[in-house]
Formats: structure tokens, sequence, C-alpha cells
């Protein structure tokens, strides 16, 4: 049985920042238990020592040596941005006044 | 804001143990950035030092600079720390808008450091080991200015304005095990570790190591519990900690606020709390039921590091002299007493008098100039002796020349003041100024003679024996000449002639 | 010159090159007939003529002067939205990145560009490349040129539309569980997804980064061939880069013969849940390789029962990490709520409204399957069942050369039909998804109609990591098999695409 309620889909809409209605909340919860219940069957797969594979190709030390390359100019930096001003990205105040 | 009540701090003390533990990151000075080929510089117009990668546009991606891993490798070498034969960067996932992915590329269960060990000294000379949990590698974050309010704080900004120049420099952050039995003195053990390790990167040239400049940063985390209590208590970590001098009195703090809430009854939220520089007190940072889930996974755009042991022996057999050692060593050939050696290293004396001594001066006089007149004018105008328009080879220089009789003292302080004053080498400075010593023993002869005839009561008392009544022949002498005899043939001579 | 859009892209070079017909001639060709039916199959989202023209010029004046930048020299190409461009607004289907203009070119579009391909634009896609029939698109769906009632596949339906409809001679797909593969396979073109690594991803718009890899869609297997060489090799910007080149893609299919070949049948991707068209044309194919002398051996790979669900792990896990730069402060939408909302706020609104109902789904799938408590279980398992499925190949690799499968369960389904339940739509990518977990080469080529619908079918080859020539050379071969008995290639059966109506 899922343990996807919707409590944890309010806290994992929170931490991913998306804002969900009461609305997206139940439709979320409905669709996620289903899904959750059908990819926890990997846990059934593997059993006793399995090394993880991140990357399927495995390499290793792959470095560039530490020489400075052209930038972008400050004006294509911010040339998508939807606000700057002094040269700087623009956003709204970050924490509440208290 | 105000201030929370504190208990007296020789109070806390003596009913709790104070438990701590230190983060520290250190910016390395590598040309360009971690992940990219953006230049690591301080101070750039906003946003000129900047990329595809570091402002995490839509399909960038990360490549690693090897002089960041082999400076990483060398921290760690040097502060003892195994070397891990492979490890990978993780993801580290929140929400910032100074952090340009919205995840920091850093190290999670496999750092590429890991059990190391440092041991520090504190004023009164005793020693203690603090054990090194990891050093990790990771990028720095850019930088927030927050506009408007009235304090130009992030509290009550109208909005905030992301400069990314920093983001992506490498940082190497290095983690303490929980330091316990610092007892009184945890404050002062903190800031000796965040200096000791100052002092070892700078020393190392792997960071350009300016507090001021945020190339070193501390996180202090700080626990009480009842003496005799097995169990520890709950933390705080007080954030981006940019002096030496705030760590201790940060942690002093820290220790004072949490036993008063003890004492009362109260309990202490596990929080971050920033330090505030100005008025010397921590505050909460928001507790938020998140904070915490940083949904760590390894980072999938990077393959593992796996140094080789050539490539770690070569990086150790390169690394300076420790600096512990270097002052063991130091201490026993300059021969200082204990006291002024320990107050030339409280004082970040060590690399000028190395240097001053290594171009020819003397020890003793090499301390004498860098701890005496330099150290005050530094402090006259704030800086540190290193900002000083004096190099130690200078200083040898004119001390050379007072060695050799060609300075008197006076004279010489004459010529610092003129290289400090843009005047260039001393040399010309003693041209220009005119500072020569006299040694036209003819002048001095006639001067000596006119001063007897002067004072003769002197002469008389001289005759009679009492040598030291020359002193007030030899100041009018001195006098006479503007300064620019030799006292001691000056003395010579006036006794010759009072025979 | 109505019948170059015929032509296939090699035989296009070919005219080229000896000057038959110039760069320009064929890109306006391409471009007239994009202009006019563009509507119908919904494969551009950005078409640029000025642009294309500009560099068709240029392929045009360098070959007067005796220069051929590549063997596909001034043919144009389509290439998917996931990958940005300077000169064109960038989107990966997103309502978030809406009239995003990026700052830089990917690795992929500089190699097309020196390689004297003019871009003729930007191909529709699935948000994110999330999906299977491009119904998860901002901008709409795109249509499958056989029957535009008809998802073109995803998340590159774009793409195969483009070269299906003959929009374009060629196309860019990424693929990362199936999104070149699946669309090539019900719109009865060749798709290609190279070894992990093989072709960079610098510049590539990220899905799941592990799992991602950019690819040719085209109408014939020598062309994929052609384009495979033209965008491979190793790229600095992209750390999980090949180091070494796999060799020449155009030889290995020019090359193709039967000598000594072994083919294997997954047990477990052979029967069981397969349309029954689909398994027919599958069967015909396997008996047109041994009536050619190839040996056919059953292989047993227990893990793949397990891949669906890993993939449905490590893909949101990794999307939901890649996905959160989506933010409004460097680039893209900005969503202001009312009142003086905080930066936290502003992110939040933002990303409720610039992303649709599949991407949300993923990243709040992703982040629980990433959060603590959770991680070992989810996140750390799917990685396991990577391990395994690696295992399952290397035993089976070691007793055929290539592996051949049904690429998808069934042929192209009603746009509609699948929209509202994400795991029906899951499910058409579980012949697809082993290659991208295992890192190995998979191609789909065209093996037939299927009888009950008359839409197309795919086979598809999967070979060792690293021998995406030997892919090549049995789809050249299954290819040349059909093409004897059909007289040309598939699409020459598709439908007439200026008489369909949508
Ligand atoms: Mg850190
Ligand atoms: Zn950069």
């Amino acid at each position: 049985m899922s343990e996807v309620t919707p409590d944890l889909v309010r806290h994992l809409a929170s931490l991913a920042r998306i804002l969900v209605t009461e609305e997206e909340v139940q439709k979320l919860t409905g669709e996620l238990s289903v899904i959750v219940d059908s990819v926890a069957s990997v846990n059934k797969a593997v059993s006793g020592d399995v090394a993880a594979t991140s990357h399927p190709i495995p390499m290793s030390n792959v470095f560039r040596e530490d020489i400075v390359l052209p930038s972008l100019t400050q004006a294509e930096a911010l040339s998508a941005a939807p606000d700057s001003a002094e040269g700087r990205f623009k956003v709204p105040a970050i924490l509440d006044e208290e | 804001m105000s201030k929370e009540q504190l208990m007296p701090y020789e109070k806390a003390i003596e009913q709790f143990e104070v438990v701590i533990g230190l983060e520290v990151h250190v910016e390395l000075n590598t040309k360009s950035k971690m992940f990219c080929g953006c230049k690591n510089e301080f101070g750039s117009e906003p946003n000129t030092n900047v990329c595809p990668i570091c402002i995490g546009l839509p399909g960038a991606l990360p490549s690693v600079n090897k002089k960041a891993v082999e400076s990483s490798i060398a921290i760690g070498l040097a502060l003892g720390c195994d070397i891990a034969k492979t490890c990978r960067f993780a993801r580290k996932n929140y929400f910032y808008p100074d952090l340009a992915k919205n995840f920091q590329t850093s190290q999670y269960d496999e750092p590429i450091a890991f059990g190391g060990k440092l041991s520090i000294e504190l004023a009164d000379g005793q020693s203690f080991n603090v054990e090194i949990e990891r050093a990790h590698m990771e990028e720095d974050a850019g930088k927030l200015t927050h506009v408007g309010g009235s304090t130009g704080r992030i509290h009550g900004a109208d909005f905030s304005l992301v400069d990314y120049n920093r983001a992506g420099v490498p940082l190497v952050e290095i983690v303490t095990k929980p330091i316990f039995g610092g007892g009184d003195k945890a404050p002062e053990l903190a800031a000796a570790y965040v200096r000791a390790i100052r002092e070892i990167v700078k020393t190392m040239n792997v960071s350009d190591a300016r507090m001021e400049r945020g190339n070193v940063r501390c996180d202090a985390n700080v626990s009480l519990r009842p003496k005799g209590q097995e169990k520890l208590g709950t933390r705080t970590e007080t954030k981006n900690v940019n002096s030496i001098r705030s760590v201790e009195s940060a942690v002093r703090y820290e220790i004072q606020r949490q036993a008063h809430i003890l004492a009362n009854g109260g309990t202490i939220i596990q929080e971050t709390r920033h330090w505030h520089e100005d008025r010397g007190y921590t505050s909460s940072g928001r507790v938020k039921s998140d904070a915490e889930d940083y949904r760590y996974f390894p980072e999938p755009d990077l393959v593992p590091v796996e140094p080789s042991a050539d490539w770690v022996e070569s990086i150790r057999a390169a690394l300076p002299e420790n600096p512990e050692k270097r002052r063991k060593r130091l201490s026993a050939e300059w021969g200082f007493s204990e006291l002024e050696f320990r107050d030339v290293v409280n004082a970040d004396l060590l690399d000028v008098i190395y240097a001053t001594v290594e171009a020819g001066a003397k020890p003793q006089a090499a301390r004498k100039w860098w701890s005496g007149e330099l150290a005050r004018i530094a402090n006259a105008e704030n800086k540190s002796v290193e900002e000083l328009a004096i190099t130690p080879a200078q200083v040898a220089e004119i001390q050379t020349l007072i060695d050799s009789g060609e300075l008197t003292d006076r004279m010489a302080r004459d010529v610092v003041a003129g290289v400090l004053a843009g005047e260039g080498e001393p040399r010309a400075v003693i041209e220009q100024r005119g500072l020569k010593v006299v040694s036209d023993e003819g002048a001095l002869i006639a001067a000596i003679d006119l001063a007897l005839a002067a004072q003769p009561d002197v002469l008389e008392k001289i005759r009679e024996g009492k040598l030291q009544a020359a002193g007030a022949v030899i100041g009018a002498v001195m006098k006479a000449m503007g300064g620019q005899a030799d006292a001691a043939r000056v003395r010579e001579l006036v006794l010759e002639r009072a025979k | 010159m109505s019948d170059l859009i015929h032509k296939s892209a090699a035989e296009l070079a070919q005219l080229i090159n000896s000057k038959q017909v110039s760069s320009v001639e064929v890109t306006s060709a391409f471009f007239d007939r994009s202009e006019k039916l563009n509507h119908k199959t919904f494969s551009y989202l950005h078409l640029n003529r000025e642009n294309a023209l500009a560099a068709a010029k240029l392929a045009d004046q360098a070959l007067a002067a005796g220069k051929v930048h590549s063997p596909l020299h001034g043919v144009p190409i389509a290439v998917k939205d996931v990958l940005v461009t300077k000169d064109a607004p960038t989107t990966a289907g997103s309502k978030i990145l809406e009239g995003w203009m990026p700052q830089y070119d990917a690795t992929v579009v500089v190699k097309l560009r020196e390689a004297g391909l003019p871009i003729l634009g930007k191909t529709n896609m699935d948000e994110f490349a999330m999906g299977s029939s491009t119904e998860y698109s901002a901008y709409g769906p795109s249509r499958n040129p056989w029957d535009l009632q008809r998802i073109p596949g995803g998340s590159g339906g774009g793409s195969s539309s483009a070269v299906a409809g003959r929009l374009a001679p060629l196309a860019i797909g990424s693929d990362t569980g199936g999104s070149i593969r699946y669309p090539a396979a019900v719109t009865g073109s060749v798709g290609t997804k190279p070894t992990y690594g093989a072709v960079s991803r610098y510049g590539v718009i990220a899905l799941a980064s592990s799992l991602d890899q950019i690819g040719p869609v085209t109408n014939t297997v020598l062309d994929a061939a052609l384009l495979q060489d033209v965008i491979s090799g190793h790229d600095a910007k992209d750390s999980t880069s090949l180091p070494n080149s796999l060799g020449s893609m155009a030889e290995a299919v020019r090359n193709a013969d039967f000598k000594g070949l072994r083919v294997g049948v997954v047990k477990q991707l052979s029967s069981d849940g397969f349309q029954a068209g689909v398994s027919e044309r599958f069967q015909d194919t396997i008996s047109k390789l041994t009536a050619n002398g190839v040996e056919i051996v059953e292989v047993d790979c227990p893990s793949f029962e397990y891949s669906v669900a890993a993939y449905y792990l490590i893909l949101p896990a990794e999307a939901s990490s890649n996905l959160a730069k989506y933010d409004s402060v460097r680039f893209g939408m900005r969503i202001l709520p009312e009142g003086n909302p905080t930066i936290e706020r502003v992110m939040a609104a933002t990303r409720e409204a610039g992303f649709g109902p599949e991407v949300k789904r993923r990243i709040i799938l992703g982040t629980y399957a990433l959060s603590s408590g959770y991680y070992d279980a989810y996140y750390g398992s799917a990685q396991k069942v990577r391990t395994l499925i690696q295992q399952d190949l290397a035993k089976a690799f070691a007793k055929v050369d290539v592996l051949l499968t049904p690429t998808a369960p069934t042929t192209a389904f009603k746009i509609g039909e699948k929209v509202n339940d994400p795991l029906a739509m899951y499910l058409n990518d579980i012949a697809t998804i082993p290659a991208n977990l295992a890192g190995i080469p998979g191609i789909s080529v065209p093996n037939g109609l299927a009888k009950e619908d008359g839409l197309p079918s795919g086979v598809q080859i999967l070979a060792p990591a690293m021998q995406d020539a030997q892919a090549y050379r049995v789809a050249a071969l299954i290819e040349n098999l059909y093409k004897a008995e059909w007289g040309d290639y598939l699409i020459s059966q598709a439908p007439d695409l200026e008489a369909l109506n949508v």
C-alpha cells in the first residue's frame, strides 16, 4: 500500500517550489499513489550485494586544466533575465518583513 | 531586534560543558572556477566573470578544474587526512537565488579527504588536538545585495540583486569532529583553529586566505550539556563568522545565550543563526521544516575522481613545511624567548620576519622592526604589516646600514618613513634626505671642544671620573651635528678630548 | 524541384556535392513545404528561413571554393527544441522558457553548422522531453503524417513527423527512454540512440543526465549513420563524453554483411503485451534473417522486468534536480503573485504556471524518490537495477552480436487516448528503456505496416556499449531485406501529406 498522503504531496511540492492548489494536491495524491505502487517493485529486484550504477559507462578522472576562458559580457549574461539592475539580476525580497 | 538574555560567561562555564564543531570554507586561488573557465577573481564588475555553466543556463554542463582537485588533496594532506581512493561529487538540492542551479555541486558521502588531525596552540602555550572529520570540494554561491528597507539587511529589504561572479569559485569545506574539553578556552580554541587553518592554506598558497574578502569563512556549531551528562545537547550553527576575532565572540555569545536558556528550563532549537559582526550577537535564521532535506545524490554530469597513489605522493612531496613544525624550527633557530616568539606568532609576523632574516637581517633586529616601529605604523593606518609599502628586503637593507654604522637608529627610522612615503629605495631616500652619518672627525672634534668649553662643570665631572656626566655633552654635539653622527663614536671622542 | 523532398539525405548531399542542385535550392524546397504543411503536423515550433538560407548560401559558397565540410554538406536539418541555439528561441516545449534566446550554441549545433548543414527550425517535443506522444508539449501536439489523428510518438514527435512528413530530410532527436526510437517506429522512420557519451550533451536541455543521449532521426539507415558521424566525437565540455571515436557508422552501413551474425531475441520482450500486428512484423523480421542464414538465439534478461520501474525513479529524480534552475531569476518566465511576494513565492508561482501537469508530476515524484528516508528504497534500488540490467546484457552479448526487439508495443495511438493515464503512457517505452539504463546503443528501423491498422511498425537493434557500428550494420541489413521486398523505403508508402486533413 502506498504511503503517499496529501500532506506528503504538500511537503514535496514545497520542497520542489511548486505552488499547488488543494484540488491539485488531491489529484496528485491519487496519481502518485498509483505510480509509486508500480515503481516500488525495484525493491524486490535487488537482494544482496549489488553495486549501484549511477553512470552507465564507467569513467573516472575527467578534468580540465586551470585555464581562464572567455566569459559572457554582463549584457549577455543579463539578456534573458526577467529583471535586472546595476549589472545584477534583480529578485523580489528574499524574506518577509518580520 | 533585541539581544537575548545571556548568562555571565564564568557562570556558564561552571555549569555546562561546551562542545564545539567547526566548518571552515576555504576559497581556493585557482585561476579559473571549479567547473568552468570563468576567471576566479575578487572585485570584478558584477556578472562579468560568468558563463552558461556558472549562471546555470539550460543545457550547460560542469567540468572539473584539475588544479582545484590538486589543491583540495594538498589541503587534505596538510591536515593529516587520508585521501579517498575514489570519491564523487554530489548535488545538494535547495532553492536560493544566489545558487544558480538551485543545487550546489558538492561532495556528500564520499569526500576527497577524511580523518585528519590538527594540533592547536593557545596563547598560554597549552596545546589541543582537533580531529578533522573530512575535507570536501564544492562550489561557492553568488553574492546577494539587499536593497531598500532601513538596514540594507535581508529583513525588510525591498528587493535583492544577484552577482554570480563568485558562483562556482572552488571551495574546500573542512569539518571537525565534535571538540570536547575546551572548557573556558572553547571560544579561544575555535579562533585559534580558524587561524591555524588560515595559516596553513596561506603558507601552501592554495588560497589568498583573506578573511575580509571571505576567502576563509567559518560556521560554528555550539552545544552545551550540563556537567556530568553524557548526552550531547542540541546544537546551533552560527553561519558566516568571517574574522578570527568574531569566531571567538560568536562562540562565546552562543555559550552565554544557550546557558541562560538551559538554566531557565528552556530548550535549544536546532537552527541556523546569523552572526552580526557590528553589534556582536547571533540571531535566529528561519526555522524551516524542509530546510534539512537536501536530497543529495551523485552528480550525474560528472564522473568519479580517483586520485592515483602517484599523484597523491607527488602532491605530498610538494607540500611546504607544516606551519607548526616550521614555528618550532624557527623558534629554535632564532633564539627568541618563548614570550617573544608567541607574540610574533599571534601578531601574524612570522612570515615577514622570516623574509627579513632571509634577506640578511639578524633575527632579533628583524623582530624589533616588525613588532615595533612597523607594527605601530600599520596599526595607525589600520593595515596589516604586509600591506605597508616596504618590503622585508628593504628592511633588511636598512638594518645592514645600521650594523655597518652608516645609519643611526634615528636616521634609519627616517629612511623607513621615506620608503613608506614612496620616495624610493632606501639608498635613494638616504641620498635625497641627506641622511649620512658624519664621519669627518675634524668636524666632530671641533664640535666637542666647543661643547666642553661651554660646559666647564661637566668637563670637571668627567675628569673626576663621573663618566655618566658625558651624556650632556654628547647630546649637545649630536644636536649640533643635526643627529647625523654616530653617538658611540662621539662618546669615545668626548672622553678622549676631556682628558 | 518538388522531387527533392523525396530524396534521402545521402542522395541530396551527392546532388549538392556534384553541383546538380544548390544547398539554397534544397533548403528552399524543404522550407516551402514546411511553411505550407507545418500546420498539419505541427512538427516545428519555430521556423527560421532567413538563417537557414544564409547557412545554405555559405555552404554553396564553400562548395564553389572547393570546400566540402562533411558528407552531409549543404543538406538542411531540423533540430529538436531541446538543443540550445543562439539564433533561434529555445523552449524545450515548455511555457516556462517561452521566447528564451540562448546565449550560446549546443556542441551538436556547432558541429552541424561547421559541417555545413543549414538548420531549418526547432521541432516540437513533449515538455522537457517528458512524454511519448508530444501531447505534453505546452504548444500543442504534433501529428503523425501517416494519420493526422494519431500521435507521432514522443518526446521527439516534432522531429519524427518532420522527417516522415518530408518537412526535413534529417532531424536531431534526444533519447532518454526511447524519445528517438519510439517516434521513429510509429512514423516509419529510422532513429538511433547512440552509446551514452558518443554525442555531446553540452547545450542539451537536461531531462535525466545519466540517460539522455542525442541522436539522428532520418528516413534511411545510411542517413542516420552519416548524421551520427557528423555529430559524434569527444567534447571536453561534457565530462561524460567518450574519449575515443567509435569509428565511422557510414562505413559500417556500406560494408554490412551477414557473415557470422548472431542475433538474440529477448525472452522478456518478444511476445507478451505487443499488439498482434507488431508481433507479426517482428516475427517476419526474424524469419527474414533466418532465411539469410542468421543464427537466432533466445536470451534471458530477467531484470528487464524492473526496467520501467527503475526508469521512472531515476528519471524523475535527476529531472527534479535538473529542472530546479527554472526559477525566474536568470532566464525564462516570471510570475508575480498579488501583493508583496517574496522570491520564494514568486518561484513557486512561476513553476506552477510555467510547468505542465506531467512535468510537475515527475518533479514531485523525483523529489520523493530522493528525499531523506526514501532514497535507499527508491533511487538507490533503481540504480542497482541498472547494474542488474547491465549484467543481463553482458551475459546476452556473450552469446550474440546484437539483440532484436519490437521497438514499440503498439502502432501509433490516437491523440488523447492515453493522455490522462500516465502509467499507460509510461509503458510505451518498455522496450526502449533498457538501452538508456545500460548506456548501450539502439536503432529503430521500419519493418512494415501492422496488418490490423496499416500503421508503421519498427524493430529495435541493441548492441553492446561502444559497438554502435554493429547496430548500424544489422539495421542496414534489415533495411535492405525490406527494401528488396517493397522496392523502396517504407516511407514511400506514406500517404500524401498534402491530401490529408487534420
Ligand atoms: Mg558546504
Ligand atoms: Zn563560468
